[in-house]
């Protein structure tokens, strides 16, 4: 595909107003219809991050977009910590911290009043925040350049999935799509097929598979406007405010001096009517009386109204058919629990996917990716309908005891802890994953088997770095001692060595060796002398121990690529 | 898990009193509210889930009997 370079210092408007040109295909006049091995459906944050995930491991991948644009409207905004980590690797990490507020406090209000305040990130020693605020057009736009920078992707704009049929893996295997365009429909085939393609997903539907769960009779107003006023960059939470009585209020800064404001307005409220400017204006000028006491001029980036849903597919593979991200799972948008585990969904994928395009890996590989990411949805599931039912209280004696709540938390620390305006994207611990080793010697602390890796400062060669900075693509081995054991010298990883704060580190050949010069890394791991780690590609822990050698680790790789799947195990 | 329901106030005439009492010359919302409350407080003394959630049952079965 053609390299696309974003202009220097591109605004929010100009890139929404981007188009990519449909191009004719050397497919659409194949005499048959032509194989690919790795065939994505959407190119949003969740389908751009696998296809650049896999072509960074030499996959070759096509990506088809209905449309030719990126997302219109900021739509995502709260990229958290570990969707940072995940897009260090891909390249676009830094971009997107560097364009990004970067936040970790909160604060929740009732009435006037502040009742509490968080820190998401209470602790320092983590190269990146918990959060950036960032318009989901500019992650796109960062994510296309950086897609179109690599050889083994093409993006066909245009081209929508009107057909899917399965191939019997007697006739070869895979999924035949019909696919329009602008010159008409052809056909392709997708060894494997990744849809991407949102709450609406075309896959989805063609495939007669639904996906099902709650819809929250409540409606939200999202008014993105932009405002030249001195708010600092923390998450504000309302309930009950003086300026919107009975309902809730969101206050969040993105870049440019877009704030957004999100307002329950109830079910009965109209949703045409309501993302109307001059609906909006009126709500925007009541909230700058209570909080400046005047009126800001401000203009209207984006009005949306929307209602929550909760709803997941049973199954998020079928055959050679994955789902990620909204396709597969909906959440309420309270907790940044949608494009953030749209994006992990990506990168569970797409080093099994890998691997078993490169048969190192078999089938049962791909069936972890389903168990492993349903029971992810899960958790944001349950975490998101805990939020909404506070937020939108479904009876009267449910509103009263959330006001209740409310009112013993400016009183009460234990009342705070309750208080739910949203528990903010974290991952999810992959703890009963077939994938691990179950721990043989004893741990403390939080990084245990199905955990992403905690990140910590440590300094490479004398100068200051972060150990998520020198995870691999492939397996890594971290070992804490002065010296990588020669038992594991042979083993087919990368290999870091993690220095104690009072030893010397010495270069060893084949081997990153970091200082753990302040001690972090060694309190977050539990580490003592000799304890190693085996993470996955995806910089999930899978196997840990006090002591290793290369049959451990020979075994907790094959367990972790479900080499030695039982299916009775892999089915759990 | 299991939460007593032997007597275990030692004065209960005294407790009802003061329940009463708590209760005295509010409305019937503010009598909810106070309740509402109440629960809350109560609840996080115990701190135990698995009591809590035992309590909760109870009440419900005893409600629904």
């Amino acid at each position: 595909m053609k390299p696309i370079d974003l202009p220097p210092g591109a605004t929010g408007t100009q890139i929404q107003a981007m188009e990519f040109a449909y191009e004719h295909s050397a497919d659409q006049a194949a005499p048959v219809p032509v194989r690919h091995p790795v065939v994505i459906v959407g190119a949003g944050p969740v389908g751009l991050s696998l296809a650049i995930d896999l072509a960074q491991r030499g996959q070759k991948v096509l990506l088809l977009d209905n449309d030719n644009r990126l997302s219109t409207g900021s739509r995502a905004i709260c990229f958290a910590k570990r969707t940072l980590e995940i897009w260090d690797r891909l390249g676009v990490g830094e971009r997107c911290v560097n364009k990004g507020v970067s936040w970790n406090v909160g604060r929740v209000f009732l009435g006037d009043e502040q009742v509490y305040q968080f820190d998401l990130l209470p602790e320092a020693g983590h190269s990146r925040p918990a959060f950036v605020n960032l318009q989901q057009y500019y992650a796109e736009a960062y994510l296309l350049e950086r897609a179109s920078a690599l050889p083994n992707i093409e993006v066909r704009w245009k081209n929508a999935v009107a057909a899917l049929r399965t191939i019997a893996d007697s006739e070869g295997g895979g999924v035949l799509l019909g696919v329009d365009t602008p010159d008409g429909r052809y056909e392709l085939i997708a060894d494997y097929l990744a849809a991407c393609d949102g709450g609406r997903s075309s896959v989805r539907t063609l495939m007669g598979l639904e996906s099902k769960g709650r819809i929250f009779k409540d409606r939200f107003l999202i008014a993105d406007v932009k405002m030249a006023v001195d708010f600092p960059a923390e998450r504000w939470f309302w309930f009950d405010p003086p300026f919107h009585r009975n309902q809730s209020v969101l206050l969040h800064r993105q870049p440019d001096g877009v704030w957004r404001i999100d307002f329950q307005l109830g079910w009965d409220a109209d949703p045409e009517e309501e993302k109307k400017l001059e609906r909006i204006t009126p709500r925007v000028n009541a909230m700058m009386r209570q909080a400046l006491g005047r009126e800001v001029p401000f203009e209207l980036e984006w009005g949306s109204v929307y209602t929550f849903v909760c709803l997941r597919m049973d199954h998020f593979r079928h055959g050679r058919v994955l789902f990620a991200g909204d396709s597969a799972h909906g959440v309420s948008p309270f907790g940044a629990r949608g494009a953030n585990s749209g994006v992990q969904d990506a990168e569970n994928l797409a080093w099994k996917l890998d691997l078993v395009l490169k048969g190192r890996a078999g089938e049962a590989l791909l069936d972890s990716y389903g168990a492993e990411r349903e029971y992810a949805a899960d958790e944001n599931l349950l975490n998101s309908t805990r939020a909404t039912d506070f937020i939108t209280p479904k009876s009267e004696i449910s509103k009263l005891f959330r006001n209740s709540v409310l009112e013993l938390a400016s009183e009460y620390a234990f009342a705070r802890r309750i208080v739910n305006s949203g528990r903010l994207s974290v991952p999810a611990t992959l703890s009963h994953s077939t994938l691990n080793t179950p721990d043989r010697d004893v741990f403390q602390g939080k990084v245990v088997p199905g955990a992403s890796a905690c990140d910590a400062p440590l300094t490479l060669a004398g100068s200051d770095s972060w150990l998520m900075q020198h995870l691999g693509q492939g397996f890594d081995l971290l070992v804490y001692g002065e010296s990588m054991p020669d038992a594991v010298s042979a083993c087919p990883v990368n290999k870091l060595l993690v220095v104690p704060c009072d030893a010397v580190p010495q270069p060893q050949s084949g081997v990153v060796v970091l200082h753990d010069h302040t001690g972090t890394f060694a309190r977050r791991y539990d580490a003592r002398p000799g304890s190693a780690w085996l993470l996955r590609p995806d910089q999930h822990v899978c196997a840990r121990w006090r002591k290793v050698d290369a049959a451990d680790v020979a075994s907790a790789l094959d367990r972790a690529c479900a080499r030695d799947a039982e299916p009775a195990l892999a089915k759990d | 898990m299991s939460f007593t329901t032997e007597p275990n106030i030692a004065s209960p005439d005294e407790f009802y009193e003061a329940l009463i009492d708590a209760h005295r010359d509010l409305s019937i919302e503010q009598s909810h509210e106070l309740n509402a409350k109440i629960v809350l407080l109560l609840a996080n003394h115990v701190g135990e889930l698995g009591v809590l959630k035992a309590v909760l049952s109870a009440a419900r079965s005893n409600t629904l009997a």
